[in-house]
Protein backbone atom coordinates (compact mmCIF):
# COMPACT_ATOMS: atom_id res chain seq x y z
CA UNK A 1 0.00 0.00 0.00
CA UNK A 2 1.37 3.43 -0.81
CA UNK A 3 2.50 5.38 1.61
CA UNK A 4 2.66 9.11 2.38
CA UNK A 5 5.25 10.48 4.67
CA UNK A 6 6.65 13.48 6.14
CA UNK A 7 10.18 13.96 7.75
CA UNK A 8 10.74 16.59 9.79
CA UNK A 9 14.62 17.62 10.55
CA UNK A 10 16.67 20.52 11.92
CA UNK A 11 19.53 22.56 11.03
CA UNK A 12 22.53 21.93 13.37
CA UNK A 13 25.95 23.08 13.76
CA UNK A 14 28.45 20.21 12.50
CA UNK A 15 30.41 20.44 16.39
CA UNK A 16 34.01 18.55 16.94
CA UNK A 17 36.14 18.29 19.73
CA UNK A 18 35.09 21.80 21.39
CA UNK A 19 32.23 24.25 21.73
CA UNK A 20 33.02 28.10 21.44
CA UNK A 21 29.96 30.29 22.00
CA UNK A 22 29.77 33.90 20.91
CA UNK A 23 30.75 36.84 22.46
CA UNK A 24 26.77 37.76 23.45
CA UNK A 25 26.58 34.10 24.39
CA UNK A 26 23.24 34.22 22.85
CA UNK A 27 24.67 30.99 20.01
CA UNK A 28 27.60 28.58 19.14
CA UNK A 29 30.33 29.71 17.49
CA UNK A 30 29.72 28.70 13.81
CA UNK A 31 32.09 30.69 12.23
CA UNK A 32 34.78 27.51 11.32
CA UNK A 33 32.02 25.04 11.49
CA UNK A 34 29.91 23.45 9.13
CA UNK A 35 25.97 22.41 9.58
CA UNK A 36 24.66 18.96 9.82
CA UNK A 37 21.10 17.98 10.67
CA UNK A 38 20.61 15.86 13.76
CA UNK A 39 22.01 12.02 14.18
CA UNK A 40 18.70 10.61 14.76
CA UNK A 41 17.32 12.80 12.11
CA UNK A 42 19.24 11.41 9.58
CA UNK A 43 18.21 7.94 10.52
CA UNK A 44 14.39 9.30 9.91
CA UNK A 45 15.82 10.19 6.81
CA UNK A 46 16.88 7.38 5.71
CA UNK A 47 13.49 5.07 7.23
CA UNK A 48 11.44 7.60 5.16
CA UNK A 49 13.18 6.59 1.37
CA UNK A 50 13.52 2.91 2.55
CA UNK A 51 9.38 3.08 3.23
CA UNK A 52 8.56 4.48 -0.19
CA UNK A 53 11.33 2.16 -1.41
CA UNK A 54 9.20 -0.91 -0.33
CA UNK A 55 5.31 0.33 -0.54
CA UNK A 56 5.52 3.20 -2.76
CA UNK A 57 4.08 6.40 -2.21
CA UNK A 58 5.82 10.37 -1.31
CA UNK A 59 7.56 11.37 1.10
CA UNK A 60 8.38 15.02 1.76
CA UNK A 61 11.15 16.79 4.10
CA UNK A 62 10.51 19.69 6.16
CA UNK A 63 12.78 21.83 8.64
CA UNK A 64 12.06 25.28 10.64
CA UNK A 65 15.34 26.83 9.83
CA UNK A 66 16.53 30.12 8.39
CA UNK A 67 17.11 30.48 4.44
CA UNK A 68 20.52 28.42 4.64
CA UNK A 69 18.52 25.51 6.20
CA UNK A 70 18.09 24.90 2.81
CA UNK A 71 21.01 22.78 2.52
CA UNK A 72 20.04 20.38 5.11
CA UNK A 73 16.55 19.76 2.56
CA UNK A 74 18.77 19.36 -0.21
CA UNK A 75 20.80 16.93 1.43
CA UNK A 76 17.23 14.50 2.32
CA UNK A 77 16.90 14.53 -1.30
CA UNK A 78 19.89 13.87 -2.24
CA UNK A 79 19.11 10.87 -0.27
CA UNK A 80 15.79 10.16 -2.39
CA UNK A 81 13.27 12.26 -0.67
CA UNK A 82 11.14 13.50 -2.84
CA UNK A 83 9.07 17.14 -1.98
CA UNK A 84 11.11 19.63 0.43
CA UNK A 85 9.05 22.29 2.98
CA UNK A 86 11.06 25.47 4.35
CA UNK A 87 9.07 26.94 7.30
CA UNK A 88 10.92 30.15 7.27
CA UNK A 89 12.59 31.94 10.32
CA UNK A 90 13.97 34.84 10.68
CA UNK A 91 17.28 32.96 12.14
CA UNK A 92 16.03 33.48 16.03
CA UNK A 93 14.90 30.68 17.98
CA UNK A 94 11.93 29.03 18.05
CA UNK A 95 11.20 26.76 21.44
CA UNK A 96 9.37 23.42 21.55
CA UNK A 97 5.80 25.14 21.79
CA UNK A 98 6.26 27.29 18.69
CA UNK A 99 8.19 24.72 16.35
CA UNK A 100 5.15 21.96 16.99
CA UNK A 101 2.55 24.58 16.32
CA UNK A 102 4.42 25.57 12.85
CA UNK A 103 4.42 22.08 11.80
CA UNK A 104 1.45 21.58 12.50
CA UNK A 105 -0.36 24.47 10.96
CA UNK A 106 1.78 23.08 7.59
CA UNK A 107 0.70 19.81 7.95
CA UNK A 108 -2.68 21.13 8.04
CA UNK A 109 -2.22 23.24 5.46
CA UNK A 110 -1.22 20.43 2.95
CA UNK A 111 -4.07 18.41 4.24
CA UNK A 112 -6.49 21.57 2.23
CA UNK A 113 -4.37 21.16 -0.48
CA UNK A 114 -4.97 17.44 -0.53
CA UNK A 115 -2.36 15.82 0.73
CA UNK A 116 -2.27 13.79 4.18
CA UNK A 117 0.27 11.69 5.40
CA UNK A 118 0.57 8.17 6.77
CA UNK A 119 3.42 8.99 8.92
CA UNK A 120 4.94 12.09 10.38
CA UNK A 121 8.78 11.10 11.82
CA UNK A 122 11.02 13.02 14.09
CA UNK A 123 13.85 12.73 15.69
CA UNK A 124 13.85 11.02 19.39
CA UNK A 125 15.62 14.60 20.41
CA UNK A 126 17.31 17.50 18.34
CA UNK A 127 21.16 17.80 19.22
CA UNK A 128 21.31 21.51 19.78
CA UNK A 129 18.37 22.65 22.32
CA UNK A 130 16.92 18.56 22.94
CA UNK A 131 13.89 19.41 23.95
CA UNK A 132 12.75 15.75 23.99
CA UNK A 133 8.96 16.94 22.90
CA UNK A 134 8.42 18.40 19.72
CA UNK A 135 6.41 15.03 18.26
CA UNK A 136 4.81 14.53 21.10
CA UNK A 137 2.94 17.57 20.43
CA UNK A 138 3.03 17.66 17.26
CA UNK A 139 1.20 14.20 17.28
CA UNK A 140 -1.03 15.65 20.08
CA UNK A 141 -2.28 18.56 18.53
CA UNK A 142 -3.57 16.09 15.20
CA UNK A 143 -4.83 13.37 17.74
CA UNK A 144 -2.51 11.16 16.22
CA UNK A 145 -0.96 8.12 18.14
CA UNK A 146 2.60 8.70 19.20
CA UNK A 147 5.65 6.39 19.80
CA UNK A 148 9.03 7.90 20.90
CA UNK A 149 12.44 6.53 20.35
CA UNK A 150 11.90 3.05 18.65
CA UNK A 151 14.74 1.59 17.24
CA UNK A 152 12.94 -0.91 14.56
CA UNK A 153 9.73 -0.16 11.99
CA UNK A 154 7.63 -2.28 9.86
CA UNK A 155 4.74 -0.99 8.43
CA UNK A 156 1.78 -3.48 7.18
CA UNK A 157 -2.20 -3.53 7.27
CA UNK A 158 -2.47 -0.09 8.00
CA UNK A 159 -0.23 -0.77 11.11
CA UNK A 160 3.03 0.31 11.92
CA UNK A 161 4.85 -2.14 14.30
CA UNK A 162 7.42 -0.68 16.27
CA UNK A 163 9.78 -1.88 18.86
CA UNK A 164 12.46 0.59 20.58
CA UNK A 165 15.28 -0.30 23.41
CA UNK A 166 14.68 -0.02 27.30
CA UNK A 167 17.65 -0.54 30.22
CA UNK A 168 16.05 -4.23 30.57
CA UNK A 169 15.56 -5.37 26.68
CA UNK A 170 12.84 -4.68 24.31
CA UNK A 171 9.05 -3.17 24.12
CA UNK A 172 7.43 -3.30 21.11
CA UNK A 173 3.95 -1.76 20.44
CA UNK A 174 1.50 -1.38 17.28
CA UNK A 175 0.20 1.95 16.23
CA UNK A 176 -2.80 2.01 13.60
CA UNK A 177 -1.73 5.08 11.29
CA UNK A 178 -1.98 7.65 10.45
CA UNK A 179 0.79 8.18 13.08
CA UNK A 180 3.65 10.29 14.62
CA UNK A 181 7.37 8.45 15.64
CA UNK A 182 10.04 9.41 16.63
CA UNK A 183 13.00 7.70 15.87
CA UNK A 184 16.53 6.95 17.35
CA UNK A 185 19.50 6.28 15.61
CA UNK A 186 20.88 2.86 15.16
CA UNK A 187 16.77 2.09 13.75
CA UNK A 188 18.86 1.49 10.21
CA UNK A 189 22.41 2.51 9.04
CA UNK A 190 22.18 5.73 6.64
CA UNK A 191 23.22 5.49 3.16
CA UNK A 192 25.68 8.22 1.49
CA UNK A 193 24.21 10.45 -1.17
CA UNK A 194 25.12 9.68 -4.86
CA UNK A 195 26.41 12.10 -7.12
CA UNK A 196 23.72 11.98 -9.72
CA UNK A 197 21.17 12.30 -6.45
CA UNK A 198 22.84 15.42 -5.58
CA UNK A 199 23.40 16.42 -8.70
CA UNK A 200 19.31 15.77 -9.01
CA UNK A 201 18.29 17.32 -6.19
CA UNK A 202 20.33 20.73 -6.86
CA UNK A 203 17.66 21.03 -9.32
CA UNK A 204 14.38 20.46 -7.07
CA UNK A 205 12.02 23.51 -5.94
CA UNK A 206 11.64 23.89 -2.91
CA UNK A 207 8.06 25.22 -0.95
CA UNK A 208 8.23 28.08 1.39
CA UNK A 209 6.43 28.79 4.16
CA UNK A 210 6.20 31.65 6.51
CA UNK A 211 4.78 30.60 9.89
CA UNK A 212 4.47 33.52 12.35
CA UNK A 213 6.82 33.56 15.68
CA UNK A 214 4.89 32.79 19.06
CA UNK A 215 6.35 32.76 22.25
CA UNK A 216 6.19 29.15 23.43
CA UNK A 217 6.90 30.24 26.97
CA UNK A 218 10.26 28.30 27.07
CA UNK A 219 12.69 31.49 26.67
CA UNK A 220 16.42 30.84 26.37
CA UNK A 221 18.21 33.95 27.98
CA UNK A 222 22.15 32.76 27.79
CA UNK A 223 23.96 29.58 26.53
CA UNK A 224 26.99 28.88 28.59
CA UNK A 225 29.71 26.14 29.19
CA UNK A 226 29.96 23.45 31.62
CA UNK A 227 33.43 25.08 34.32
CA UNK A 228 36.49 23.20 33.33
CA UNK A 229 38.19 21.15 35.53
CA UNK A 230 41.66 21.55 36.04
CA UNK A 231 43.29 18.52 34.53
CA UNK A 232 46.29 16.78 33.67
CA UNK A 233 47.12 13.71 31.50
CA UNK A 234 49.73 11.39 31.94
CA UNK A 235 51.66 9.80 28.99
CA UNK A 236 52.94 6.43 29.73
CA UNK A 237 54.86 6.15 26.36
CA UNK A 238 54.88 5.66 22.49
CA UNK A 239 54.28 3.03 20.19
CA UNK A 240 55.29 -0.27 21.54
CA UNK A 241 57.49 1.16 24.16
CA UNK A 242 54.39 1.22 26.63
CA UNK A 243 53.78 -2.26 27.40
CA UNK A 244 54.76 -1.95 30.80
CA UNK A 245 53.37 1.04 31.80
CA UNK A 246 49.91 0.29 30.55
CA UNK A 247 50.33 -3.41 32.11
CA UNK A 248 50.53 -1.37 35.78
CA UNK A 249 48.13 0.82 35.41
CA UNK A 250 45.42 -2.23 34.83
CA UNK A 251 46.93 -3.82 37.84
CA UNK A 252 46.46 -0.37 39.70
CA UNK A 253 43.29 -0.31 38.92
CA UNK A 254 42.85 -4.08 40.19
CA UNK A 255 41.49 -5.24 36.60
CA UNK A 256 44.62 -7.60 36.33
CA UNK B 1 2.37 22.62 46.03
CA UNK B 2 4.92 20.79 43.87
CA UNK B 3 4.19 17.26 42.31
CA UNK B 4 6.91 14.56 41.75
CA UNK B 5 5.59 12.34 38.96
CA UNK B 6 8.21 9.06 40.44
CA UNK B 7 8.88 6.28 38.52
CA UNK B 8 9.11 2.74 40.36
CA UNK B 9 9.68 -0.72 39.68
CA UNK B 10 7.06 -2.63 42.19
CA UNK B 11 7.18 0.14 44.79
CA UNK B 12 10.82 0.40 44.31
CA UNK B 13 11.49 3.91 43.08
CA UNK B 14 13.85 4.11 40.56
CA UNK B 15 17.21 6.16 41.28
CA UNK B 16 16.52 9.20 39.30
CA UNK B 17 13.11 9.34 40.87
CA UNK B 18 15.16 9.69 44.08
CA UNK B 19 17.07 12.66 42.49
CA UNK B 20 13.69 14.37 41.82
CA UNK B 21 12.42 14.12 44.70
CA UNK B 22 15.96 15.48 46.28
CA UNK B 23 15.62 18.17 44.13
CA UNK B 24 11.80 18.94 44.85
CA UNK B 25 12.14 18.79 48.75
CA UNK B 26 14.63 21.56 47.99
CA UNK B 27 11.99 23.47 46.19
CA UNK B 28 9.60 22.87 48.07
CA UNK B 29 11.15 24.73 51.48
CA UNK B 30 12.27 27.47 48.96
CA UNK B 31 8.82 27.92 48.25
CA UNK B 32 7.57 27.32 51.47
CA UNK B 33 4.77 24.60 50.02
CA UNK B 34 4.04 21.01 50.74
CA UNK B 35 5.72 18.06 48.44
CA UNK B 36 3.13 15.24 47.00
CA UNK B 37 4.06 12.52 44.84
CA UNK B 38 2.29 10.48 42.37
CA UNK B 39 2.70 6.70 40.75
CA UNK B 40 1.07 4.96 38.18
CA UNK B 41 1.72 1.06 37.87
CA UNK B 42 1.35 -2.08 40.02
CA UNK B 43 2.45 -1.91 43.86
CA UNK B 44 2.75 2.17 43.56
CA UNK B 45 1.33 2.23 46.78
CA UNK B 46 4.20 0.93 48.12
CA UNK B 47 6.44 3.46 47.35
CA UNK B 48 5.48 5.63 50.48
CA UNK B 49 7.75 4.09 52.50
CA UNK B 50 10.61 5.13 50.66
CA UNK B 51 8.88 8.57 50.34
CA UNK B 52 8.82 9.24 53.81
CA UNK B 53 12.43 9.90 53.51
CA UNK B 54 12.17 12.29 50.62
CA UNK B 55 10.08 15.26 52.80
CA UNK B 56 6.63 13.65 51.16
CA UNK B 57 3.12 14.35 52.27
CA UNK B 58 1.40 12.79 50.33
CA UNK B 59 1.39 9.92 48.06
CA UNK B 60 -0.90 9.96 44.74
CA UNK B 61 -1.55 6.22 43.43
CA UNK B 62 -3.52 6.11 40.11
CA UNK B 63 -6.18 3.41 40.42
CA UNK B 64 -6.84 1.85 37.17
CA UNK B 65 -5.94 -1.87 36.40
CA UNK B 66 -5.15 -0.62 32.56
CA UNK B 67 -2.19 1.27 33.99
CA UNK B 68 -0.36 -1.77 34.70
CA UNK B 69 1.09 -1.88 30.87
CA UNK B 70 3.21 1.26 29.87
CA UNK B 71 0.87 3.62 28.07
CA UNK B 72 2.22 7.10 27.86
CA UNK B 73 -0.74 9.22 26.91
CA UNK B 74 -2.79 7.48 29.35
CA UNK B 75 -0.63 7.78 31.94
CA UNK B 76 -0.13 11.56 30.73
CA UNK B 77 -3.89 11.74 31.04
CA UNK B 78 -3.43 9.93 34.35
CA UNK B 79 -1.33 13.03 35.57
CA UNK B 80 -3.00 15.83 34.09
CA UNK B 81 -5.97 14.89 35.64
CA UNK B 82 -4.52 14.98 39.25
CA UNK B 83 -2.93 17.95 38.55
CA UNK B 84 -5.93 19.72 37.71
CA UNK B 85 -7.57 18.54 40.50
CA UNK B 86 -4.89 18.99 43.31
CA UNK B 87 -3.16 22.33 41.44
CA UNK B 88 0.54 22.02 42.21
CA UNK B 89 2.97 25.07 40.89
CA UNK B 90 5.10 22.35 39.69
CA UNK B 91 5.01 19.35 38.00
CA UNK B 92 8.83 17.71 38.13
CA UNK B 93 9.69 14.14 36.76
CA UNK B 94 12.86 12.72 35.62
CA UNK B 95 14.38 12.46 32.19
CA UNK B 96 14.30 9.24 31.71
CA UNK B 97 13.06 7.74 28.30
CA UNK B 98 9.31 6.85 30.02
CA UNK B 99 9.75 10.07 32.24
CA UNK B 100 10.69 12.63 29.33
CA UNK B 101 7.81 10.61 27.58
CA UNK B 102 4.89 11.00 30.14
CA UNK B 103 6.31 14.56 30.53
CA UNK B 104 6.31 15.93 26.92
CA UNK B 105 2.71 14.41 26.98
CA UNK B 106 1.57 16.01 30.04
CA UNK B 107 3.23 19.70 28.13
CA UNK B 108 1.29 18.97 25.12
CA UNK B 109 -1.96 18.00 27.21
CA UNK B 110 -2.12 21.00 29.44
CA UNK B 111 -0.56 23.32 26.42
CA UNK B 112 1.87 24.08 28.77
CA UNK B 113 5.74 24.36 28.02
CA UNK B 114 8.05 21.76 29.47
CA UNK B 115 11.49 22.43 30.30
CA UNK B 116 13.67 19.08 29.34
CA UNK B 117 16.75 17.62 31.26
CA UNK B 118 17.13 20.62 34.01
CA UNK B 119 20.34 20.92 36.29
CA UNK B 120 19.45 23.63 38.93
CA UNK B 121 16.22 25.38 39.13
CA UNK B 122 15.48 28.70 40.56
CA UNK B 123 11.89 29.16 41.46
CA UNK B 124 11.36 32.86 41.56
CA UNK B 125 9.67 35.68 39.37
CA UNK B 126 11.16 34.98 36.42
CA UNK B 127 11.13 31.33 36.89
CA UNK B 128 14.93 30.19 35.94
CA UNK B 129 15.75 27.03 34.77
CA UNK B 130 19.67 25.55 33.67
CA UNK B 131 19.06 23.18 31.26
CA UNK B 132 21.23 20.52 28.83
CA UNK B 133 21.94 20.88 25.53
CA UNK B 134 23.77 18.91 23.45
CA UNK B 135 24.09 16.10 25.43
CA UNK B 136 24.81 17.96 28.65
CA UNK B 137 28.17 19.53 26.77
CA UNK B 138 26.46 22.90 26.65
CA UNK B 139 24.04 24.72 29.12
CA UNK B 140 21.33 26.79 29.39
CA UNK B 141 20.17 29.18 31.27
CA UNK B 142 16.00 29.97 30.64
CA UNK B 143 12.84 31.61 32.12
CA UNK B 144 9.95 29.09 32.22
CA UNK B 145 6.58 30.34 32.02
CA UNK B 146 2.54 28.47 32.79
CA UNK B 147 0.62 28.81 35.61
CA UNK B 148 2.26 24.90 36.25
CA UNK B 149 5.64 25.11 35.38
CA UNK B 150 6.68 20.98 34.33
CA UNK B 151 9.81 19.66 34.40
CA UNK B 152 12.68 17.14 33.73
CA UNK B 153 15.50 16.59 36.02
CA UNK B 154 18.59 15.74 33.88
CA UNK B 155 19.88 11.87 35.02
CA UNK B 156 22.88 12.65 37.59
CA UNK B 157 22.54 16.27 38.31
CA UNK B 158 22.76 15.67 42.05
CA UNK B 159 23.11 13.13 44.25
CA UNK B 160 19.89 11.40 45.92
CA UNK B 161 19.75 12.69 49.57
CA UNK B 162 17.24 10.94 51.91
CA UNK B 163 16.19 13.28 54.94
CA UNK B 164 17.23 11.90 58.11
CA UNK B 165 13.78 13.11 59.73
CA UNK B 166 10.46 10.77 58.22
CA UNK B 167 6.85 12.29 57.51
CA UNK B 168 4.01 10.80 57.39
CA UNK B 169 2.99 9.85 53.84
CA UNK B 170 -0.77 9.71 53.42
CA UNK B 171 -1.44 7.56 50.28
CA UNK B 172 -4.03 8.59 48.21
CA UNK B 173 -5.74 6.90 45.18
CA UNK B 174 -7.48 8.38 42.31
CA UNK B 175 -9.15 7.01 39.51
CA UNK B 176 -8.30 9.01 36.42
CA UNK B 177 -11.09 8.87 33.71
CA UNK B 178 -9.70 7.30 31.17
CA UNK B 179 -10.91 6.39 27.37
CA UNK B 180 -9.61 3.54 24.70
CA UNK B 181 -7.99 6.13 22.66
CA UNK B 182 -5.80 6.63 25.41
CA UNK B 183 -4.55 3.02 24.72
CA UNK B 184 -3.97 3.49 21.45
CA UNK B 185 -0.09 3.10 22.00
CA UNK B 186 0.60 0.61 24.79
CA UNK B 187 4.25 -0.65 25.26
CA UNK B 188 4.80 -4.52 25.68
CA UNK B 189 7.86 -5.29 26.98
CA UNK B 190 9.99 -8.31 25.01
CA UNK B 191 11.96 -10.57 27.33
CA UNK B 192 15.01 -11.77 25.32
CA UNK B 193 17.52 -14.63 26.01
CA UNK B 194 20.30 -13.93 28.21
CA UNK B 195 23.29 -13.89 25.62
CA UNK B 196 26.07 -14.05 28.46
CA UNK B 197 27.55 -11.00 27.02
CA UNK B 198 28.86 -8.23 29.28
CA UNK B 199 26.74 -5.75 28.23
CA UNK B 200 28.33 -2.11 27.44
CA UNK B 201 26.45 0.26 30.04
CA UNK B 202 27.45 -2.46 32.86
CA UNK B 203 31.55 -2.94 31.31
CA UNK B 204 34.30 -2.69 34.12
CA UNK B 205 36.61 -1.96 31.09
CA UNK B 206 35.66 -0.66 27.91
CA UNK B 207 37.35 -0.72 24.78
CA UNK B 208 36.68 1.79 22.21
CA UNK B 209 37.73 2.01 18.68
CA UNK B 210 37.56 5.22 16.31
CA UNK B 211 38.95 5.68 12.74
CA UNK B 212 42.06 5.37 13.88
CA UNK B 213 41.76 1.39 14.03
CA UNK B 214 42.21 1.16 10.43
CA UNK B 215 39.31 -0.86 9.52
CA UNK B 216 37.10 -4.13 10.61
CA UNK B 217 39.18 -6.47 11.01
CA UNK B 218 41.09 -4.07 13.26
CA UNK B 219 39.16 -4.63 16.05
CA UNK B 220 40.62 -8.14 16.48
CA UNK B 221 43.01 -6.60 18.53
CA UNK B 222 40.46 -4.64 20.89
CA UNK B 223 38.30 -7.56 20.94
CA UNK B 224 41.42 -9.39 22.37
CA UNK B 225 42.37 -6.80 25.26
CA UNK B 226 38.73 -6.75 26.16
CA UNK B 227 38.59 -10.25 26.43
CA UNK B 228 41.73 -10.87 28.59
CA UNK B 229 40.15 -8.16 30.54
CA UNK B 230 36.65 -9.43 30.87
CA UNK B 231 35.40 -6.13 29.35
CA UNK B 232 33.22 -4.84 26.77
CA UNK B 233 34.05 -3.40 23.10
CA UNK B 234 32.93 -0.30 22.28
CA UNK B 235 33.06 2.43 18.93
CA UNK B 236 32.78 5.76 17.97
CA UNK B 237 30.06 7.34 15.70
CA UNK B 238 32.51 7.27 12.81
CA UNK B 239 33.00 4.01 13.14
CA UNK B 240 29.34 2.91 12.97
CA UNK B 241 28.75 5.01 9.91
CA UNK B 242 31.65 3.16 8.43
CA UNK B 243 29.90 -0.18 8.72
CA UNK B 244 33.18 -1.79 10.82
CA UNK B 245 30.40 -2.17 13.98
CA UNK B 246 27.11 -2.37 15.20
CA UNK B 247 25.24 0.75 16.24
CA UNK B 248 24.83 -1.50 19.59
CA UNK B 249 28.06 -0.90 20.02
CA UNK B 250 28.45 3.24 19.50
CA UNK B 251 29.42 5.54 22.86
CA UNK B 252 28.38 8.53 23.08
CA UNK B 253 25.38 11.07 22.83
CA UNK B 254 23.36 8.87 20.65
CA UNK B 255 24.26 6.03 21.30
CA UNK B 256 25.21 3.83 25.17
CA UNK B 257 26.62 5.78 27.95
CA UNK B 258 29.16 4.00 29.70
CA UNK B 259 30.64 4.09 33.36
CA UNK B 260 33.06 2.03 33.40
CA UNK B 261 36.23 1.75 36.10
CA UNK B 262 38.60 2.48 32.62
CA UNK B 263 37.72 3.53 29.23
CA UNK B 264 40.52 2.51 26.79
CA UNK B 265 39.92 4.97 23.82
CA UNK B 266 41.71 3.53 20.74
CA UNK B 267 42.23 6.00 17.62
CA UNK B 268 39.24 8.16 19.06
CA UNK B 269 39.38 11.60 18.38
CA UNK B 270 37.08 12.87 21.41
CA UNK B 271 34.19 15.25 19.74
CA UNK B 272 31.83 16.21 21.69
CA UNK B 273 29.39 13.77 21.33
CA UNK B 274 31.72 10.88 21.96
CA UNK B 275 32.75 12.25 25.38
CA UNK B 276 29.39 12.86 26.58
CA UNK B 277 28.68 8.85 26.40
CA UNK B 278 32.36 8.45 28.39
CA UNK B 279 31.93 11.20 30.86
CA UNK B 280 31.16 8.86 33.75
CA UNK B 281 34.06 6.75 33.46
CA UNK B 282 36.50 7.40 36.13
CA UNK B 283 39.38 6.79 34.23
CA UNK B 284 40.47 6.90 31.09
CA UNK B 285 43.76 5.82 28.82
CA UNK B 286 43.69 7.60 25.30
CA UNK B 287 46.02 5.37 22.66
CA UNK B 288 46.29 7.98 19.46
CA UNK B 289 48.73 9.27 17.25
CA UNK B 290 48.11 12.80 17.83
CA UNK B 291 48.38 14.24 20.99
CA UNK B 292 46.72 17.02 20.48
CA UNK B 293 43.34 15.36 20.42
CA UNK B 294 40.61 16.45 21.88
CA UNK B 295 40.78 13.50 23.34
CA UNK B 296 44.36 13.14 24.92
CA UNK B 297 43.21 16.74 26.60
CA UNK B 298 40.29 15.04 28.57
CA UNK B 299 42.32 11.69 29.27
CA UNK B 300 44.13 10.79 32.46
CA UNK B 301 46.39 8.51 30.98
CA UNK B 302 47.69 8.16 27.10
CA UNK B 303 49.89 6.44 24.80
CA UNK B 304 50.90 7.91 21.59
CA UNK B 305 50.87 6.28 18.36
CA UNK B 306 49.63 3.97 16.30
CA UNK B 307 46.34 1.50 17.97
CA UNK B 308 48.00 -1.79 16.79
CA UNK B 309 50.85 -1.10 17.41
CA UNK B 310 50.27 -0.01 20.99
CA UNK B 311 47.64 -3.10 21.38
CA UNK B 312 50.19 -5.10 20.14
CA UNK B 313 52.41 -4.53 22.96
CA UNK B 314 50.18 -4.62 25.56
CA UNK B 315 48.47 -7.59 24.59
CA UNK B 316 51.48 -9.45 24.59
CA UNK B 317 52.59 -8.12 28.21
CA UNK B 318 49.10 -8.69 29.70
CA UNK B 319 49.36 -12.45 28.13
CA UNK B 320 52.98 -12.13 29.70
CA UNK B 321 51.91 -11.37 32.72
CA UNK B 322 48.62 -13.94 33.00
CA UNK B 323 51.08 -16.86 32.10
CA UNK B 324 53.59 -15.71 34.60
CA UNK B 325 50.90 -15.72 37.48
CA UNK B 326 49.21 -18.48 39.25
CA UNK B 327 45.67 -18.72 38.65
CA UNK B 328 43.96 -16.33 41.89
CA UNK B 329 41.97 -19.41 43.14
CA UNK B 330 44.29 -21.75 43.32
CA UNK B 331 47.07 -19.07 45.01
CA UNK B 332 44.32 -18.15 47.89
CA UNK B 333 44.01 -22.21 48.17
CA UNK B 334 47.49 -22.38 48.59
CA UNK B 335 47.57 -19.38 51.56
CA UNK B 336 44.38 -21.14 53.29
CA UNK B 337 46.65 -24.48 53.20
CA UNK B 338 49.91 -22.53 54.65
CA UNK B 339 47.43 -21.27 57.37
CA UNK B 340 46.84 -25.01 58.34
CA UNK B 341 50.59 -26.09 58.39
Amino acid sequence: MPMNVLVCVKRVPATAGHIALSADGQEIDTRYLGFTVSPHEECAVEEAVRLIEKHGGSSTVLTLGPEAAVDQLRDAMALGIERAVLLETDGREWDPVATAAAIVESIETDRAAGRSYDLVMFGNESADSAGYQVGVRVADALDLPCATGIKALETRDGKAMVRRQTEAGWETADLALPAVLTVKEGINLPRYPSLPGRLKAKKKEIERRKPRWQDGGLEKIRLKLPAQVEHTVEILGKNGDAGAQVVELFQRLRLL
Amino acid sequence: MILAFIEHINGAPTALSLEVLTIATRLAREMGVPLEAAAIGPRGGTAAGILSSYGVGALHVADDPRLAEYAPSAWAHAITQLAERVNPRIVIGTASDRGGEVMAHVGARMKLPLAANCIEVAPGDPFAVTRQRWGGSLFEEAHLKGGVKLLTLAPHALTAEASPSRTEVAIRPFAPALDDKDFRVRLVPQVEADTGRISLAQARVVVGGGRGVGSAEGFASLEELAGLLGGAVGCSRAVTSLGWRPHADQVGQTGTRIAPDLYIACGISGAIQHMVGCRAAKNILAINTDAAAPIVEQADYAVIGDVQKVLSAVNAQVRRVRAGQPDPALAAESRIQDRKT
